[in-house]
Order: C-alpha cells, then structure tokens, then sequence
C-alpha cells in the first residue's frame, strides 16, 4: 500500500465492507460491529495519513486508472478536501458507535440492510469531497442521496411521506445540477473542474454561463436545504431513524456547502462567482442573512427536541453560506471552520437526542421533565454541545461565528452580522428553554398525566451511545482551543492566495 | 416576432425539451398524486437526457464507431462522428434516474401498505387525525 493513493483505499474500505456487512450480517447480526467499526476506524487512521502528506507535501491530484486529465477522471485531495476527508472520518465513526446501538433497537433483524447503506452513503461522502470531475460530483450526489432516501424511509410512522418529499426535492436538486454542468459541457466540452476553469476565462460576460451558475448552485442550494428550498429537510431528518440521523445530520449538509465552495473556488472561481455581479454577492448573503433569522424563528415553535435541532441545522446552513459569500478571507475561514465545527456540534447534540429517545422513547418536550436528574451524563454533554451552538467560549461555535462576524465587518456588510448575533440569542434561548424543563420541572410536574410508571426506571443511556456522546463533547472543547492552529495550518491553505 | 419565431424553429430540439422539462416539473410541483408525482420526475429526468444527447449531434455525422488500425494511422476527423461522451454520460444519468424511480417505487409501496392511499391530501387527512 502506497502513501499516493492512500485516500482511495479510505474510499473504499466503507464500499467494499457494505457488501461482506449484507452478505455476513444476514448470517449472524455479530459480523456487523466488527466490520462496520473496523472500516471506518480504517478510513479513520488513513484520512489522519492522507491529512499530515498534504500538509508536509502540499496538495497532490490523482488520475484513476493512469487516464490523464482532462480525459480521465481525476481526484484531488487538497488541504480543504484533506480536512473534510478527517472529518467525514471521524464524524462516521464516533455516529457508529451509537448508530449501532440504536439500531439494535429500532430494526431488529434488518440491521445489516440498515449498515448497508450506511456504509455506501459514507463511501459516497468520501467520494464526494475528493473527486475534481464536475459529472462524477453529480454521480456522488446521487449515490449520498439515494442511500440517504433508503435510510430515512427506514423510520417510523410518517417517514416513508417524508422520504419521498426528499426523494422528489432531491431529484430536482440533482437535475438543476446535472442541467447546470450541461451548459458548461457545451460551453467549454470539458468536464474536469479545473479545466473548465482555464476554458471559462473570456466567457465570464456570457448569458450561458450566468444559466449554468444559477442552475448549480440552486442544484446545490436545494440538496444543502438553504432557506427557501429548505422544505424537505425538518420531516426526513426528524422522522429518520435515530441512528440514520446521528450520522446524516452532521455530515450532508456540511459536505454540500463544501460542494458549493468547491464548485466557487475550482469551477468558477472567485473571479466569476463574487467580483463578476457584486449585486448576486451580496444578494445571497442578503438571503442567508433572512434564512438564519426565518430558521431561527421557526425552531421557537417547534415543541420536540429533535425537530427544533432540524431547524437549526438549516439556520447553520444559512451561516456557512452567507461566510462563503461573503467573499473575503475571513468570511470564507468561518465558513470553513463552522463545516468542521457545526458537523461536531451537530454530532453531539444528534448523539444526546439519540440517547434521551433511546431511555425515553421519544423527545417532546414534556417528555424532558426532570431529565437532568435522570440522565446527568448525557444532559452534561448536551449541554456543551447547546453552548457551542450558542456560541460560548471556549467551545468550537464561539470561534467560528467569531470569524463570520469578522468577515462580515471586513465586508461591511451588517445585515449579516445582525442576522448572526440575532441567531445566536435565539439559540440562547432554545437552549435555555431545553435546560429549564430539564432541570427545574420536577418529573411529570406540568402534565403529569400517566408517564411516572415508567419514570421510575429510567437511568442513564447506555455506555456504548454515552461513550461517543462523552468524546464529541471533550472534542468540542478541544477542537475550540486548538482553532488557530486549525485555520493557521490547514484551512488558511485552503484558501485562494488572492483573498 | 418572426425572429423569435426563427430562433424556435432553428433550435426546435431544445424548445422541445424545456417544454418538457416544464410539463415534468409541473407533475413535480403541482400534482397531488405521489405517483403522478413520480412521473413528473421522471419526464424531468428524460427531457435532460434528451438535452444533453442532443448536444452531442452533428448534421452529417455517422456513429463514433471508427475502424481501428484507419484510426490510428491517420487520426480521426472529428466532424464525422458524432460527439459520443454526452451518450456515455447519460447512460450514467439513466442508471441513476432507474434506481431513484426503484427507490421510490418502494417508498410509495410502504406508504399505500400505511395509509391505503396515494393522494397526498388524503395522506394528509389521515395523518392529522
């Protein structure tokens, strides 16, 4: 095994043990641990390897079967696709560990279906952040999405409906994707991202090419869920599986605002994409600005744990995109480091979600009463990942908003950074409110109707979903400390030089 | 008027396939039956492949199906085939339109198995008792 494509034997640990997970799983439900665990630890250790050759080597791209760019499909593995390669990894793994657990529970005999696409929506995840061939990108989002469909039609009660809204949302996505790179087929007869870039140059004025920008990225808005076009994400991820969610959540959105940067940087360029039509620029922060405050304010109505998190999620999504957009340095560093750190936040409060539901059956809020007592442990790690949505140092949220709202200063532009302080007081008091029924409500104190029979029992979760749970939550603090390394080392890399 | 008129007649193929495209987002968007629904997305789906087969065509051109040893001795005159990539790409585009329609053929199942029915607002009706 070579060090050169280290990153594909990462891509294809997850493919290859989804099929031995169908095959062995089916036989004995023991197989399924082992080798899901074992491949993802594998793609674990391998991303760190892939990570540490690029920032000792710089960036490296990769021809599949030695046929060379343009022609042949390349892979690039740069300090941003490096990073989310770590993260994808990591994320994956440590929602594993519960996942596992979760599943035992909710798909008794079918988990080695529920693992098999769990393992090739990962694979599809990897193969999205390294590929730099703009038809392979559409191929990979559909692999994510399909598998994604599958998983969420896998829950209960209304979740089939809500798969099937994404199913019909997610395809449009994918065709205005698919349509957008269409004109750029026909307007430069390439399909490597790069070298589409070089073709572009002296086509920046062309109606064509404006169709083919708005077509990628509302393809792209619709699968990241950003606010208008954000409507099938609450149900499908509220009503999928818990394990299915655990993982989901953090990791798709994230990894499509890396396509969104990905597609800006190499395919358009920030040429193109920001200085061409000021008016779009800040346009769309303009509308991530609005989509923070209208996510925001729909997660206050929203009177279960887990659904409030979905509208968050897409709040989150409205941060990322206004610091992409934004155009400057520390606007795009926000960006990049709020992918890292919402996925990790995001990890931990879906991981807590999973356990209170896990002991609880369910998370209405009148379901929270008291839960602090009952789950000390888990409620402690909540509650960090609640402050780091919030923004509360030394957490990971705080740094991150804090370079968003720098970028949005440096840009002058106050409506987003409004927007932000705004959001971050609501979280305040979403979260506050979670705490307030959690640790002052005495058990069944406002409605105490029927459910102290079971009170009684309820206990921590058990150690194999607070285990993972315990980690996102010290990793949270962690990764909040050591973020100027992270952006000084590795996200300021990924970065265009003439920003 | 006439101009415009020219313009549509000229590129006849592709005016066909956003008439299409809009019939099939239409269904997508506007039609309350899941299963109607599902073939709206499939017309979408088709009419792109269309679209991009179509990018491939030239007038005259035979099928870029080339006598080898012809090929390698004195290279290939590339307007008498017709550009093969955007075929092979939505052979790709294909599969993933037939396994989107499976998976959603076997979401709508489980929905009938759940409500007896696939009119979205009786779904909706069921679901709010």
């Amino acid at each position: 095994m070579t060090t050169s494509n280290l990153h594909l034997y990462v891509l294809a640990a997850p493919l290859l043990t989804a099929f031995f997970v169908n095959l062995l799983g089916r036989k004995s439900r023991s197989w399924i641990a082992p080798l899901a665990l074992g491949s993802l630890a594998f793609s674990t250790v391998g991303s760190v390897l892939v990570l540490l050759r690029v920032l000792t080597h710089g960036a490296y791209s990769y021809t599949v079967g030695n046929w060379n760019p343009p022609f042949g499909i390349e892979l690039l593995v740069d300090h941003l696709s490096a990073l989310m390669l770590l993260l994808i990894s990591a994320v994956a793994l440590i929602a594993t560990v519960s996942a596992l657990k979760s599943a035992e529970r909710e798909h008794p005999g079918r988990e080695h279906l529920f693992f098999t696409l769990y393992l090739i929506l990962i694979a599809g995840l990897y193969g999205l952040v390294l590929t730099a061939d703009a038809f392979n990108l559409y191929v990979l989002l559909e692999i994510t999405s399909i598998t994604s469909y599958g998983l969420i039609a896998m829950g209960k009660e209304r979740a089939p409906l809500a798969s099937f809204n994404y199913i019909i949302m997610g395809s449009i996505g994918a065709c205005f994707y698919l349509l957008g790179v269409g004109y750029l087929y026909i307007l430069t007869g390439s399909l490597n991202m790069a070298d589409i870039a070089i073709l572009l140059q002296g086509l920046y004025g062309t109606a064509a090419l404006a169709t083919a920008f708005a077509f990628v990225l509302v393809g792209l808005g619709v699968k990241m869920a950003f606010f208008p076009l954000h409507g099938w994400l609450p149900n499908a991820y509220s009503l999928a599986p818990t394990g299915a969610g655990t993982m989901i959540a953090p990791l798709m959105t994230k990894v499509t605002v890396y396509l969104m940067i990905r597609v800006i940087l190499t395919v358009f360029t920030p040429d193109y994409a920001f200085f061409h039509s000021p008016l779009v620029q800040s346009g769309i922060v303009w509308v991530a600005a609005g989509s923070i405050l209208c996510a925001s304010a729909l997660a206050l109505g929203q009177r279960d744990l887990r659904r409030m998190l979905t509208y968050i999620l897409i709040a989150e999504v409205g941060y990322m995109v206004g610091g992409v957009w934004l155009a400057n340095a520390n606007g795009l560093t926000g960006a990049i480091l709020h992918i890292v750190n919402d996925s990790l936040m995001t990890l931990c409060l879906f991981l807590a979600v999973a356990a209170i539901s896990y002991r609880m059956g369910g998370t209405g809020f009148d379901r929270l009463q008291g839960i602090y007592r009952k789950m000390p442990v888990t409620m402690a790690a909540f509650t960090v990942g609640a402050f780091s949505m919030i923004g509360v140092p030394p957490t990971a949220g705080f740094f991150s908003k804090w370079y968003l709202i720098l970028g949005g200063i440096d840009a002058g532009h106050w409506g987003f950074v409004a927007a932000l302080v705004i959001s971050s007081l609501v979280n305040a008091v979403l979260f506050f409110r979670i705490i307030e029924i959690g640790f002052f409500f005495a058990p069944g104190d406002a409605h105490g109707h029927g459910h102290e029979a079971h009170h009684e029992e309820i206990k921590e979760a058990p150690l194999q979903m607070l285990q993972p749970l315990i980690f996102t939550a010290i990793a949270l603090i962690v990764v909040g400390l050591s973020s100027g390394p992270l952006v000084d080392k590795v996200i300021r890399l990924a970065i265009p030089g003439s920003f | 008027m006439s101009e415009f008129m020219a313009e549509v007649v000229g590129k006849y193929n592709y005016w066909l396939y956003v008439v299409l495209m809009m019939i099939g987002f239409y269904a997508m968007i506007g039609k309350r039956n899941l299963v109607k629904k599902l073939l709206g997305m499939n017309i979408f789906q088709t009419a792109i492949i269309l679209f991009y087969v179509s990018t491939g065509v030239k007038r005259g051109a035979g099928i870029p199906i080339v006598d080898k040893y012809a090929a390698l001795k004195h290279g290939v005159d590339a307007a008498t085939v017709v550009n093969p990539l955007p075929h092979v790409l939505m052979l790709t585009a294909i599969v993933v339109s037939v396994s989107v329609t499976g998976v959603a053929l076997a979401v709508l199942l489980r929905i009938y198995r759940e409500y007896g029915t696939l009119e979205e607002d009786e779904i909706l009706e069921k679901i709010g008792r």
